[in-house]
Order: structure tokens, then C-alpha cells, then sequence
């Protein structure tokens, strides 16, 4: 069976209004069903324009990416994104609206369909009781969880996470990614997600690769991380190692 | 290595048995002061009684009639009817100058965001002739059009296009970067991807840019029908302004001011309002 995602010798390059800045160079990687692929660098490394290409939104200028076997030339809803960013919620619809929307506007499914639907996601993320509540009475958790439920509600191919998390609070955060990693365990379905953090990469992830930053190359690839646990240290132990792969260049340099 | 301990308290359940002081109702007054529309009710009473208390001591009607005079005049000349069909002669050339500029205005932002150089069009254009009097066009508009309302609709266009073009594509350029990726990646393009991403993200603006809109249209249209005056048998209000200062009605000619800045209030106040409540407001893009 090929991959669900595969992306070969992918350059990324974009134009600022004075210099054409290399974000990656020539990366190569593939992502198979229900995997949770994890990109994980420091700043500068390009995982973010990474995965705005994966999303359709520029063109490499070197590579392919392939979905199913089809090339990706623009963004389309069998790829979900999840923005960093809280005013990804339509600001003008409801959290069950908001959901709704995609669905709708694809032509995925009928009204009703939809609706149920949308209900069933707002659900899972326990969110039901603000079914009908605009946006803006949201805590920064809440408008992530409707986002996570709006991407899933589609059930695309591939999600993609650009750091969803990094802006909520600590105790936030992990409330999420449990909620995440729960939600993984009912419906297994395939996620690309975007962290600078390597504690995250190694809780979400059960594949991760690890980018260089300037430009943007593979360093490594860390396979079957769900093996690791933070009981016995054994998360910790890979933590440092990670940690200490990422920043060997810079050591040496200082 | 130690232990930490962790020593419970009991002040967070003691002190939850009085919820009145958690939660205090506010009385009467406060709450009626916290309504907008009160305050400004109040506002608008006591400018009617500095009036009437000037217009008493002045004592003279020809220059400055009082606030009761020019009531009274005013619900004279409603009754009999003068008023209203003066009112609507004016709206009705407003509706059609009002209506035309937003359509144009729609035309234009939506070429200015699809090509760049329909940006700069517009952006020259509104340059251009957002600094210019609407009124200055109005003898040109004669030549053109003649005596009538085609001159009128004319310069009301003018007077809405360029504010309602400007605020629509400044509200369109700062709609966030995040959700034009949200609309694409439902794979909206063209029209749809307007009218479902950038106009409702957009609304704050654009709803500006049609109170501004609004108000450049008033105020034109009555100056234009006050310069030149009726077109094809009637008048509009600035006309009813222009005839009874002829007469030296001064208290017709208050109820005609009168009457422009009532329908001025109603539409900000009742239209505008209304459908700023149930948008802007309610989706928390605005307090």
C-alpha cells in the first residue's frame, strides 16, 4: 500500500519584497494512514511552510507532494487545516454553524446531514453546551476544540495542525492534547502536526522528523515514539536526546 | 528528597453562603442610565429647552422662533400634508442615488480585490474624487442631465460611491490572513468566497462606509434642492426650506430643518442601530 501522503524533494522558497528566502530544502517524507506525524524543528526551520504547502497554499519549487496519488496544486477540503491562530472561527456564525460550514459549503451533505453531524464533532469535544454561541464568547481552548471538531467533522484524508496549542495556557494545553490523543483513539485518523515543542511532539506524535532550520533540511525521523512513556522516563530520556540532536550544531558554534 | 503537603483550607466553602454579595442587582436608575438611547433622549430634552428658553428671551419669531412655535408649525404643515410629501419627494431621489452608488461601489471593490490593477483604479479614483464636493458637481450635472432628478441621482452617486468604495476595500484588505486560509481550504473561490468570507468579515467597515455614505447623500440632496430648487412640479425638504424663507415663514423653514435632522436621527438611530445590534455586535467584532 503507497502512502496517504507523500512529499519528495520538496524546496520551498518565498519572496519577501527584497530577498527570496530557501524555507526547506529538498524534504523528503511520507505519512501513512492514521499515523501522527509530528514536524518538529526550531524557528526558521520552514515547518510551517511545510504544511501551508501540504495545505495547497504555495507551490514548491522543487518536488512533488502527492495525496492519494493525487498531486496537490491547491488547497482543498480533503485537507483540513487547524490554524494557530484563535480567529479561525467564523466570528459571524456559531459554534455549530461554524462547524456546519465546510460541510455545507462542499456540498459534502444535505442541511440536516450536516447538522447532525456537526453535532455529533461539538460532542466529541465536549462542547455541546455552547452549541450556539458566537465565537467571541469563547475561551482561546473552547474556539480550538470547535476548530479541531469543525476540521474533523469533514473527515478529510489528512488534518493539518499548524501548532494548534502553542498559544493556549499550560494547563490548557494538555487538557487538549489529551482530548486529541482520545479522539485519535476513537476515530484513528490521520493528522500532520506542526510543534516546536519536543515534549508535544513526543506526546502527540507516533512518528516524528526533525528539521534543521536555515534552510529547513530532515534531520532525523523517530519512529514508533507511542512506545515511550512519561511512567518509567523513558519520554524523558527521548526528550534529551531530541534535545540534544536539535542543538548540537549550535553548541559547537557558541 | 522530601515531601511536599498540601494543607487544605476551609474559607472557600465559609464564605460562598451569601450569593447577594457575589451578584448584586443594579437598581432602576442605573439600569435606565446604562441604556444609550436614554441618554441621549435626555441629551436631545435639554437641547430643546436651551431653545425654547433663547428663542423666549429673543423674542423675536423672524430670526429665531422657539422650540413650541416651530413644533407647532411643523404638525401643521404634517397634518395638511406639505411635509410628508415633501419628505418622500426628497427620500425617493435619495433612495435612487443611494441604491445606484451602492451597487457601483460593490462593482468596483469586487474588481479592486480580484485584479491589482483594479486596486489601483480604485484607489486613484477614490483619491481623486473623495476630496471633491459632491454640490461641485451639480452644475455640471444641469448641463448634462437638466432640470431635473437625473442631475440629482447624479450627484447623490458621487456623494456614496467613494466613501462606501473606500471603507468596503479597507475593510476587505484587513479581513486576517487566517481566515482567507479557512475560506480557501473549503475550496471557495470568486463570488462565493466574497460574499461567504470577505463581506461578513469585512462588516464593521462596510456598514461604516453606508453611515458615511448616508450622510454625504442627506446632506447633498438637500443642498442640491436647495439651490436649484423643484423639478417637475415638487420639491423636496431643501426646496420647502428654500420656498418658506421666500415667504419668510422662519418657523416653517425651523420645521423643515426640523424634519431633515428627525429623519437623520431615525435612520441612524433606528436603522443603523438596529442593524449594527444584530451584527457587528452580536459576532463581538464590536462593543
Amino acid at each position: 500500500m503507497s502512502a496517504l501522503l507523500d512529499v519528495s524533494g520538496v524546496t520551498l522558497r518565498y519572496k519577501t519584497s527584497s530577498v527570496v528566502v530557501t524555507a526547506t530544502e529538498k524534504v523528503s517524507f511520507s505519512v501513512d494512514r492514521s499515523d501522527r506525524f509530528v514536524l518538529l524543528g526550531p524557528s526558521g526551520c520552514g515547518k510551517s511552510t511545510l504544511l501551508k504547502a501540504v495545505g495547497g497554499y504555495m507551490k514548491p519549487s522543487e518536488g512533488k507532494m502527492r495525496i492519494n496519488g493525487r498531486e496537490i496544486v491547491e488547497p482543498g477540503a480533503d485537507r483540513m487545516m487547524i490554524f494557530q491562530e484563535f480567529d479561525q472561527l467564523l466570528p459571524w456564525k456559531t459554534v455549530l454553524e461554524n462547524v456546519m460550514f465546510p460541510l455545507l459549503m462542499t456540498r459534502k451533505l444535505a442541511k440536516k446531514e450536516a447538522e447532525a453531524r456537526a453535532r455529533a464533532y461539538i460532542e466529541k469535544v465536549s462542547l455541546t453546551r455552547v452549541v450556539d454561541s458566537y465565537p467571541h464568547t469563547l475561551s482561546g481552548g473552547m474556539k480550538q476544540r470547535v476548530a479541531i471538531a469543525r476540521g474533523m467533522a469533514m473527515e478529510p484524508d489528512i488534518l493539518l495542525m499548524d501548532e494548534p496549542f502553542a498559544a493556549l495556557d499550560a494547563l490548557t494545553r494538555r487538557t487538549c492534547q489529551d482530548e486529541l490523543l482520545q479522539l485519535w483513539e476513537e476515530t484513528k485518523f490521520t493528522v500532520l502536526f506542526v510543534t516546536h515543542s519536543i515534549a508535544e511532539a513526543i506526546k502527540i506524535g507516533n512518528r516524528i522528523l526533525l528539521l534543521s532550520p536555515h534552510p529547513g533540511r530532515v534531520k532525523a525521523e523517530v519512529i514508533d515514539v507511542d512506545r515511550v512513556s512519561s511512567e518509567d522516563g523513558s519520554a524523558a530520556k527521548l526528550e534529551k536526546q531530541i534535545h540534544d540532536l536539535l542543538f548540537a550544531d549550535t553548541a559547537t558554534a557558541h | 528528597m522530601g515531601e511536599a503537603k498540601i494543607l487544605m483550607r476551609r474559607d472557600a466553602v465559609a464564605v460562598a453562603t451569601d450569593p447577594s454579595e457575589v451578584e448584586r442587582k443594579l437598581s432602576v436608575p442605573e439600569l435606565l442610565w446604562n441604556d444609550g438611547f436614554v441618554r441621549k433622549t435626555a441629551i436631545i430634552i435639554f437641547l430643546a429647552v436651551v431653545w425654547e428658553i433663547y428663542g423666549t428671551i429673543l423674542d423675536n419669531p423672524l430670526l429665531f422662533p422657539t422650540f413650541h412655535d416651530t413644533v407647532i408649525t411643523m404638525y401643521d404643515k404634517i397634518k395638511d400634508g406639505t411635509i410628508p410629501l415633501r419628505a418622500w419627494a426628497s427620500l425617493k431621489v435619495l433612495f435612487m442615488g443611494y441604491g445606484t452608488g451602492i451597487v457601483l461601489a460593490a462593482l468596483f471593490t469586487i474588481l479592486a480585490i480580484s485584479t491589482r490593477i483594479g486596486t489601483d483604479f480604485l484607489e486613484t479614483m477614490t483619491a481623486m474624487f473623495n476630496p471633491l464636493p459632491a454640490i461641485a458637481l451639480l452644475p455640471l450635472a444641469l448641463i448634462w442631465f437638466g432640470l431635473g432628478n437625473g442631475s440629482l441621482v447624479f450627484v447623490l452617486v458621487h456623494s456614496v460611491l467613494w466613501p462606501v468604495a473606500l471603507n468596503t476595500h479597507s475593510g476587505f484588505k484587513s479581513v486576517s490572513n487566517t481566515l482567507r486560509m479557512v475560506g480557501r481550504n473549503y475550496g471557495l473561490r470568486g463570488l462565493p468566497y466574497v460574499a461567504r468570507i470577505l463581506i461578513p468579515a469585512a462588516f464593521g467597515s462596510i456598514l461604516t462606509g453606508l453611515k458615511i455614505g448616508w450622510a454625504f447623500a442627506w446632506r447633498t440632496l438637500i443642498a442640491a434642492e436647495l439651490v436649484f430648487g423643484v423639478s417637475s412640479g415638487q420639491g423636496g425638504l431643501g426646496w420647502f426650506i428654500f420656498e418658506n424663507r421666500n415667504l419668510l415663514d422662519i418657523p416653517a423653514v425651523f420645521a423643515g430643518l426640523l424634519t431633515v435632522i428627525v429623519i437623520g436621527l431615525i435612520v441612524e438611530n433606528l436603522i443603523f442601530r438596529t442593524i449594527e445590534r444584530n451584527t457587528v455586535q452580536k459576532w463581538g467584532l464590536q462593543s
